[in-house]
């Protein structure tokens, strides 16, 4: 038992944070905390992508630095205080790891050094209008016509296919089988004739979602993934890597700090004892998921499988985002509401905390709802796999 | 970073297990519930033979000076086990003090106590005082070569089985100053002594002390004069980790319980389990569980921490959160074993009392939120 960090993850630590302190630009973002400027986030990514560190959860043998899990953890906990938004995990942490397990040499020459580069932009095609949590009743169907799939339908909630030069799209090509044995991963280039992007606004004033129309687009044969039915297990694999992410305990710290900050700039808060109490039940919540987290990577580090172990992180992680926003919405009060933080008055952590608390109720919504993942960890605990 | 057990401590492990949950278990609680102070001589002294008593203890007194987490992982198996042996109250907690700071002939006790032939008390609680260590009304004043104490301890755990109590007392300052507090190790028996003796909800025996110008002599005083506020505030550290480990076991089992419960209780044709609305209720369960363990292995790290504000703020962090989580895995355990859940004869329902006072001893969630809040924000 020891929860010290090695000399070597020290120095580490050290050499990450003096790079952060010297190339994360003022304001890139951290403003609002969320990524939705496709230029500063551009820029971000393309200037870590130089220095070899964006694909930061990659092997070197596939272009990323090959850092251990625990590096990893210390890279995103110094890249969040620094105040720099977390990535765009669709590329990086989503069909990097699918495409280094399942895809061909070809697939994964053309599309890789792009991700880890930060050039080109990925989205997600996984939820329809008709399926959501129920993923695998999804009707967007893909036939095949010579080598060439023909693919029809429409994807819903999809982040950031406005910026994303591909999607990685689940689409049925076989309708005979039971749900889960006719679906196939295709790879869709987004300036393909036949796709149209409409925006959907969330509640916090942004253009994050998109609706994506597929009719009668045309994909390359070569741009399927794996077998041809084999999307679902794909698919079950890629979220046990979206899940692990989605903690967002890096972020938590970052934001609980920002709260802190404001609290102790307005004496009317930071004298109220059940104000600090508040921000102390907030800071031992993130404690113990922290703590669960690194007993994970230590997990992942011995070659232990990860199991549901992700769900619970997941669930905890998520709801811990939604209460630090709901203190910061709660505690700025009347400097809270001022709409976008169009009007410079106020502290600017309460300014923009509105939009962030409403941004983040979909978290313990995407990446399987809290509910879902419930049921995953039920059918743990009572055998009824 | 390393969070698996070295194999010493897996054994230590499986032989704690093997004792309180295979050895102990609801059956052996119940009939030490009948006997004298809910304390059972045969039990305590296997626990001595196992070496537990000594786990704690330095290697210079006796002991095996074994870590704060080998301290927990037994803590944890008597928690599961329901073992009502005093072990934080009468062992790890005044083992702390007299290691910490007692004179050679204190020492010498600690070797009696890691035999199992010595039951000690430590009376810090006071009325009034919502468990604040710093509080301390009751006072000693010097006289002769010793001193006269004058004042009451509220809920002394294990006072009614001890042969020593140690106490604090004021020798200077006001209620609320870390100076001017002063340990003393009192003869409950002694002239001026008075106990008023009570079984605690979840089994264990307490008592309110009432010193009426009790006499104690000069090498009675644990540490310097005055100095025994930090020597308190440490050993109440160790003894909470120790309470929370215990705690963990109890809300271990309680999943264990409930989720074969909802395996095999039917009603409407089906096992409970198949209903969502249970089967959520139990993963929030399992998952409190879960980051309560990963609290109490950091906690029983950072414990021996030699930077105070670390300690503090590891132990108040573990002991606010487990007071959160072990409430909703009792209430909720008892709520999804219905009627049965709330009777005597199961022991969900007596886990459940167990982890009620766990909420309260040694300082509430809002107490250890409070001294959490006080401290500098870490590094």
């Amino acid at each position: 038992m020891d929860l010290d960090f090695s000399p070597e993850d020290q120095a580490f630590r050290a050499e990450i944070r003096t790079w952060m302190q010297a190339n994360v630009p003022p304001k890139a973002g951290p403003e609002i905390g969320l990524p939705n400027h496709r230029e500063t986030q551009a820029a971000w990514e393309h200037k870590l992508g130089k220095k070899g560190w964006l694909a930061c959860n990659w092997p070197a043998e596939y272009g990323g630095p090959g850092w251990t899990a625990t590096q990893r953890y210390i890279f995103d906990t110094e890249r969040a205080l620094a105040g720099a938004p977390p990535f765009s995990p669709f590329g990086l942490m989503m069909l990097g790891p699918v495409l280094m397990a399942y895809g061909t040499p070809e697939q994964q020459s053309r599309y890789l050094p792009k991700i880890a580069s930060g050039e080109e932009f990925w989205c997600q095609g996984y939820s329809e209008p008709g399926s959501g949590s129920d993923l695998a009743s999804l009707k967007t169907q893909a036939v095949r016509h010579g080598d060439r799939y023909v693919v029809n339908g429409q994807k819903i909630w999809t982040t950031q296919a406005h910026w994303a030069s591909y999607m990685f799209c689940l689409c049925r090509t076989n309708t005979d089988v039971p749900k889960q044995q006719g679906i196939s991963f295709l790879l869709i280039d987004m300036r393909a004739p036949g796709i149209e992007i409409r925006p959907i606004t969330t509640i916090d004033g942004e253009h994050h979602l998109n609706e994506v129309f597929l009719t009668d687009v045309q994909v390359p044969v070569g741009n399927l993934v794996g077998q041809e039915g084999q999307g679902w297990t794909i698919a079950k694999y890629l979220l046990t890597h979206e899940r692990t992410g989605l903690a967002g305990i890096a972020d938590s710290y970052f934001q609980i700090g920002e709260l802190h900050g404001a609290v102790n700039r307005d004496a009317s808060l930071a004298d109220d004892p059940l104000v600090r109490r508040r921000l102390a039940a907030l800071e031992v919540d993130l404690l113990a998921l922290e703590f669960t987290n690194l007993r994970t990577l230590d997990r992942v580090a011995r070659g232990e499988p990860l199991g549901a172990g992700s769900s619970g992180l997941k669930i905890r992680g998520s709801e811990l985002q939604q209460a630090i926003s709901e203190a910061q919405v709660e505690l700025g009060g009347l400097s809270a509401l001022p709409w976008l933080g169009e009007v410079s008055t106020g502290d600017p952590v309460f300014r923009t905390a509105t939009q962030r608390y409403n941004f983040l109720r979909a978290c313990t919504i995407y990446g399987g709802s809290t509910e879902i993942q419930k049921n995953l960890l039920a059918k743990l605990l009572l055998g009824t796999n | 970073m390393d969070f698996s057990l070295n194999s010493e401590q897996q054994l230590l492990q499986d032989s704690a297990n093997k004792f309180a949950v295979k050895g102990y278990g609801f059956d052996r609680y119940r009939t030490t519930l009948k006997l004298d102070g809910h304390l059972d001589p045969a039990a305590w002294a296997q626990m001595a033979e196992f070496g537990w008593l000594a786990l704690p203890l330095p290697e210079s007194a006796g002991g095996l000076g074994g870590s704060s987490t080998d301290v927990t992982l037994v803590a944890e198996a008597l928690g599961a086990g329901m073992v009502l042996e005093p072990y934080v109250s009468g062992l790890v907690l005044p083992g702390r003090l007299l290691t910490l700071a007692g004179n050679d002939r204190q020492q010498q006790r600690l070797e009696a106590l890691a035999a199992g032939n010595l039951q000690l008390a430590v009376g810090w609680a006071e009325p009034g005082d919502r468990q604040n260590p710093a509080h301390c009304a009751t006072r000693a004043v010097a006289k002769g070569s010793g001193y006269v104490i004058n004042g009451s301890k509220l809920c002394v755990l294990n006072a009614p089985n001890a042969q020593g109590l140690i106490i604090s007392a004021r020798t200077s300052g006001k209620p609320g100053d870390h100076g001017g507090i002063s340990l003393f190790e009192i003869d409950p028996a002694a002239p001026g002594v008075s106990l008023v003796r009570y079984p605690l909800m979840g089994g264990g025996s307490a008592a309110n002390v009432i010193m009426d110008g009790a006499s104690v002599s000069a090498d009675a005083l644990l540490g310097s004069i005055g100095e025994g506020f930090e020597l308190l505030d440490d050993a109440l550290d160790h003894a909470t980790v120790a309470a929370c480990a215990q705690a963990l076991g109890a809300m271990q089992a309680l999943v264990e319980r409930t989720a074969a419960y909802l395996r095999v209780r039917k009603q409407f044709g089906v096992p409970i389990g198949s209903f969502q609305v249970l089967q959520h209720r139990l993963v929030d369960m399992y998952v409190d569980v879960e980051q309560s363990r990963s609290m109490v292995l950091m906690a029983s790290v950072r414990v021996g921490s030699a930077n105070v504000a670390d300690r503090r703020r590891a132990v108040s962090a573990a002991k606010a959160y487990l007071g959160q989580t072990s409430k909703f895995v009792a209430q909720h355990a008892v709520q999804l074993h219905g009627g049965i859940g709330v009777t005597e004869e199961l022991d969900v329902g007596h886990y459940f009392r167990q982890l009620t006072a766990f909420g309260i001893l040694y300082g509430d969630r809002e107490r250890h939120l409070d001294r959490y809040a006080s401290l500098p924000r870490a590094a």
